[in-house]
């Protein structure tokens, strides 16, 4: 760490942390509820449960990409940041929100708009820190020295933080609801993220192999480049069944397909630099996941993406479990485990420690992610298999339902794993040994 | 390859493509936008009881279990096509019956069944939120789902 403000980014990683400890444990009884449906049901519905394991996910990822961005913003800058105490603040309100979310959904406040079910002082609050966030980083970003690094994720955060604008646009009639409901949605997934998590895995390798700055950060360009070329106009493989005219169907197809590129790439990107390194880094277990996130995040979103994409597949599993498999493993590689990997690396330097319980959180690593890739697959088989009973025989959904229930037991199973991942994860970040060796009780030759 | 392509000109090309896509993508947008005003959604007036229905539905997150025209959890049935199912996507009143029987009868407490739960919905509101299902079915989804199981 060289650079005192950077400390701040401790603060947002453990509350990322919180949330995501929240995040797995109500996956896993939403995953229980499918195997024993009658678990809380009068207490604690569904339909509850699920907007606390969605909307718990999507904070933590944004804190991790907050506290990314200002770790990593004064190293690539060689700035401090321009204000610690907004920078705290504005955690505040994002904490002081997501509580107030998760406590008006506990007594059933809510809006109904799946992922945007906050309550409207909650939106504001959001608003408001994402402006506090932009005014602060940009004024250290807009001082100091300008890197790809630095300009592609200050690029993401900013349009991420501007297309949030569409969660206050509620129109109506429901396909022009569902139509701009995707300009959050998508374009944050499936766009403005993918900046955000090409710069900090461009770091990350800077960091963690050695290779020249050019050589990352031309390739950085390209890659944001595919992303956002097939991105953008990707968009279009959710305006198939919605409403929207027929033309999506191709536009979709066409440039949906392409998504696969930048995750390609990256994965690409991320072995070849580390191939080309010769900086043998201490910090083995960010290396791992900086890795397992490029690769998982190929399978997740690029390969298991392209399974369902195509408008004449799209037209049979569209709204299945498929659309569950792909959901779950892209956001754990392409997010999750980011944002670990971001965390593992970090974390050292903030407590000002060596890389500390690498054995324990690479476990964790392969606990997480073989958990997520069972799960992936039994809900892969279960998708296909309601896609074949529901769209092409045509039996009813909850008699399909029925027949599914040893992959949802499965689903439980693995999500065991993950949870017991997650747990191992966070202690191994936070439970630091004392040091064999106290620092100062060495004697340095000549003082 | 590598002196052909250089890091500025990799940025700038970075740049001018989004922009260029940014520009077609809202175009298309708009289009869409007069498409599904005038064409996909005109079958059905947008009526005051319609809207009424649509705030029901977010009121009490339907989402977050079922799905409407395939996006939402995947917990319940599908409801974009359930008046079709019921067959009353031509009977304001029968659909208003069905959905009231429907949802009064709720939760089933059938052990080992996914339960619904109980909701507080005045008959006003019962009626806007079958109307609203009853609009969401006669959009024009290019005759997604396939059948009618949803």
């Amino acid at each position: 760490m060289r650079y005192q403000t950077q400390k701040v980014a401790y603060a947002y990683f453990l509350a990322a942390m919180a949330l995501f400890a929240i995040q797995v444990m109500g996956g896993l009884l939403a995953g229980w509820i499918y195997v024993s449906p009658n678990t809380l049901s009068e207490v604690l519905p569904f339909n509850v449960i699920r907007m606390i394991h969605t909307n718990a996910l999507i904070v933590w990822l944004l804190l991790g990409f907050f506290g990314a961005a200002y770790y990593l913003v004064p190293e690539e800058s060689e700035r401090e940041i321009f204000s610690v105490k907004l920078a705290y603040l504005q955690l505040g309100i994002l904490v002081i929100g997501t509580l107030g979310a998760v406590v008006s959904y506990l007594v059933g406040i809510h809006g109904g708009r799946e992922f945007l079910e906050q309550p409207l002082w909650v939106k504001f609050g959001i608003l408001v820190g994402a402006v506090i966030f932009l005014v602060n980083i940009s004024l250290t970003f807009l001082t100091g020295r300008k890197t790809a690094i630095t300009n592609i994720l200050m690029m993401g955060l900013w349009l991420l933080c501007l297309l949030w604008v569409f969660a206050f646009i509620n129109p109506d009639n429901l396909s022009l609801d569902k139509m701009y409901w995707w300009m959050v949605v998508h374009l944050w997934v499936e766009a403005t993220w993918e900046l955000v998590m090409a710069a900090i895995l461009g770091f990350l390798m800077l960091k963690l192999t050695g290779v020249d700055r050019e050589v990352v950060e031309k390739w950085l360009y390209v890659i944001v480049a595919t992303a956002l070329f097939s991105g953008i106009l990707g968009t279009g493989h959710h305006f198939y069944w919605i409403g929207t005219p027929g033309y999506w169907q191709w536009i979709g197809s066409i440039f949906s397909t392409f998504e696969v590129v930048p995750f390609f790439a990256m994965m690409s990107f991320a072995f070849v630099m580390v191939w080309k390194g010769r900086r043998n880094h201490p910090n083995k277990a960010a290396l791992l996941w900086s890795l397992g996130s490029s690769t998982v995040a190929f399978f997740g979103a690029g390969v298991w993406g392209f399974l369902h994409t195509l408008h004449g597949v799209n037209f049979y599993t569209h709204g299945t479990q498929i659309t569950a498999a792909h959901g779950h493993l892209s956001f754990y590689g392409a997010y999750v485990a980011l944002n670990l990997a971001m965390f593992t690396y970090a974390m050292p330097a903030l407590r000002g420690r060596h890389p500390y319980n690498q054995a324990l959180n690479m476990a964790s690593f392969w606990l997480m992610t073989g958990g997520m890739a069972f799960m992936t697959f039994t809900l892969t088989f279960a998708g296909t298999i309601q896609t074949h009973m529901q769209r092409i025989v045509g039996d009813y959904y909850m008699d399909v339902q029925d027949q599914l229930g040893l992959f949802y037991l499965m689903r439980f199973g693995s999500g065991v794993a993950v949870v017991l991942g997650a747990i191992l994860f966070i202690y191994s970040m936070l439970a630091v040994r004392r040091e064999a060796v106290k620092p100062g009780l060495v004697a340095v030759p000549g003082e | 390859m590598s002196e052909f392509l250089t890091k500025s000109r990799a940025r700038n090309v970075f740049y001018g493509g989004s922009l260029f896509f940014v520009v077609v993508f809202v175009a298309l947008t708009a289009q869409s936008h007069r498409h599904i005003v005038a064409t996909s959604t005109a079958g059905m007036p947008l009526t005051e009881e319609v809207r009424l229905g649509k705030h029901v539905w977010e009121r009490n997150s339907c989402i977050n279990c079922h799905t409407l025209h395939g996006e939402g959890a995947y917990f319940a049935p599908e409801l974009g096509n359930v008046m079709t199912r019921w067959s009353v996507a031509d009977d304001p009143e029968g659909a208003y019956q069905m959905l009231n029987g429907w949802m009064e009868a709720q939760p089933s407490g059938i052990e080992g069944r996914r339960q619904m739960p109980h909701f507080e919905i005045t008959e006003e509101e019962m009626r806007g939120l079958a109307q609203f299902l009853r609009w969401a079915d006669q959009t024009d989804t290019q005759n997604w789902p396939p059948n009618d199981a949803g």
